[in-house]
C-alpha cells in the first residue's frame, strides 16, 4: 500500500502536465490560425475602406435627391440602386432618407434606399468575393437587391392598409 | 502561362495606385479621402479587435463537427435564431464580419445561415428610436418585422440559387 501512493502521485503530476500542455498548444494553434485568416483578409478589408472613403468623397449623400424622378414605379428601384452603391453608417441612411421624404420623394422609394443601404454592398462586393466566393456574392447581393423592393412594397402597403 | 484570380492583395495595389493618382491630380481632394479613410479606420478598429477575439475563441472551442451541429444542415431552428440574433448584434460594418462568416463557412456554416446573418443586420437595436424618430413607429414595427421575415426567405434562396448545399 505504502507503494502505491507516491506511483499514483508520480501518476497524477504527469497527467495533469499533459493536459496543460496540450491546452497551451490548442490555443497557440487557434491564435495562429486566427492570425493567418486575418492576415488573408486584411488587405481585402483596408482596400473596401480605401475605396468607401473615396467614393465618398467624390459623390456627396446632397446629390442622391437629385436623381429621383417623381415616377412611383422607377423610383423604388432608383432608391434601391443609390441604396446599393452607398456606403457609410445607417445612420446616415435615415437621415438622408428623413431628407428625400421632406422633398418629397416616395415612402417605396426611400424605404427600397434605406434597405439596399444595409443589405446590398457593391462597394464591398470585392471583400466579400474574396472571402466568401464569387459566386456566393454575386447570388446573395442579387437576392437582397430583390428582397429589398419587396420589403419597400409590402411595408408601404400594410401600413396603408393598416393606417390609411 | 496561367492567369491567377485577383486577390485582395491585388485590389489593394490598384486603390493604392488610384490613391497616388488622385494626390498628383488634385491634392485636397486626396487629402479629404486620407482624413475620411483614417476616420473610417479608427471607429473599425474597435470592431474588427472585438471579431478577431470571437474567431480566436471560436477557433478554440468550436471545431468543425460542433459547428456543423450549431450552424450545419440539422442545425433547425436553434442554427436560424443563431443567425438572426448574431446579425442583429453585430455591429460595425458588414465587411469587418467576413473574415468570421467565412471562417464559420469553412465549418459547415450553411449557406442560408450566412445570407439570413448578413442580411438581418439591417436591423439595427440601437437605432431603432432614430428610424422612429424619421419614419414612424408604426413604419419602424412593420420594416422591422418584415426585414427578419426577409432574412429568412432570403437565406432560403440564396442557398438554393448559390447550390454548394450543406455538405
Amino acid at each position: 500500500m505504502k507503494d502505491e501512493k507516491p506511483r499514483d502521485g508520480k501518476a497524477r503530476k504527469g497527467d495533469d502536465t499533459k493536459p496543460q500542455n496540450a491546452k497551451s498548444q490548442k490555443i497557440t494553434a487557434s491564435l495562429k490560425k486566427t492570425a493567418t485568416s486575418f492576415a488573408r483578409t486584411f488587405p481585402t478589408l483596408i482596400g473596401v475602406m480605401l475605396f468607401i472613403s473615396l467614393i465618398l468623397v467624390l459623390v456627396p449623400s446632397s446629390l442622391y435627391g437629385k436623381v429621383f424622378t417623381g415616377n412611383e414605379i422607377l423610383d423604388p428601384l432608383i432608391g434601391a440602386v443609390i441604396g446599393s452603391v452607398a456606403a457609410g453608417n445607417p445612420i446616415t441612411s435615415y437621415i438622408v432618407g428623413g431628407e428625400l421624404i421632406d422633398q418629397g420623394v416616395s415612402l417605396l422609394a426611400v424605404t427600397a434606399f434605406i434597405t439596399t443601404w444595409v443589405t446590398v454592398g457593391v462597394l464591398q462586393l470585392p471583400a466579400e468575393a474574396t472571402m466568401l466566393g464569387k459566386r456566393f456574392a454575386l447570388i446573395r447581393n442579387g437576392a437582397a437587391f430583390i428582397s429589398a423592393v419587396l420589403v419597400a412594397i409590402l411595408t408601404t402597403v400594410t401600413l396603408e392598409l393598416i393606417w390609411p | 502561362m496561367t492567369i491567377r484570380a485577383p486577390t485582395g492583395k491585388h485590389f489593394l495595389v490598384l486603390l493604392a495606385a488610384l490613391y497616388i493618382g488622385l494626390a498628383v491630380a488634385n491634392f485636397d481632394l486626396f487629402l479629404r479621402a486620407a482624413a475620411v479613410f483614417a476616420k473610417l479606420l479608427s471607429s473599425v478598429l474597435p470592431v474588427l479587435a472585438l471579431v478577431l477575439v470571437v474567431m480566436s475563441l471560436l477557433n478554440l472551442a468550436i471545431q468543425p463537427r460542433m459547428a456543423k451541429k450549431m450552424l450545419g444542415k440539422g442545425s433547425g431552428l436553434k442554427g436560424w435564431t443563431f443567425a438572426l440574433v448574431g446579425g442583429v448584434l453585430s455591429s460595425g460594418p458588414i465587411y469587418v464580419w467576413y473574415p468570421l462568416i467565412a471562417d464559420l463557412r469553412e465549418k459547415g456554416m450553411r449557406d442560408s445561415l450566412v445570407s439570413a446573418f448578413l442580411y438581418s443586420r439591417a436591423i439595427k437595436m440601437p437605432m431603432i428610436p432614430l428610424l422612429i424618430y424619421y419614419f414612424g413607429w408604426n413604419f419602424t414595427v412593420i420594416f422591422t418585422l418584415y426585414l427578419l421575415i426577409f432574412s429568412v426567405l432570403n437565406g432560403l434562396l440564396v442557398e438554393r440559387l448559390a447550390g454548394r448545399g450543406d455538405e
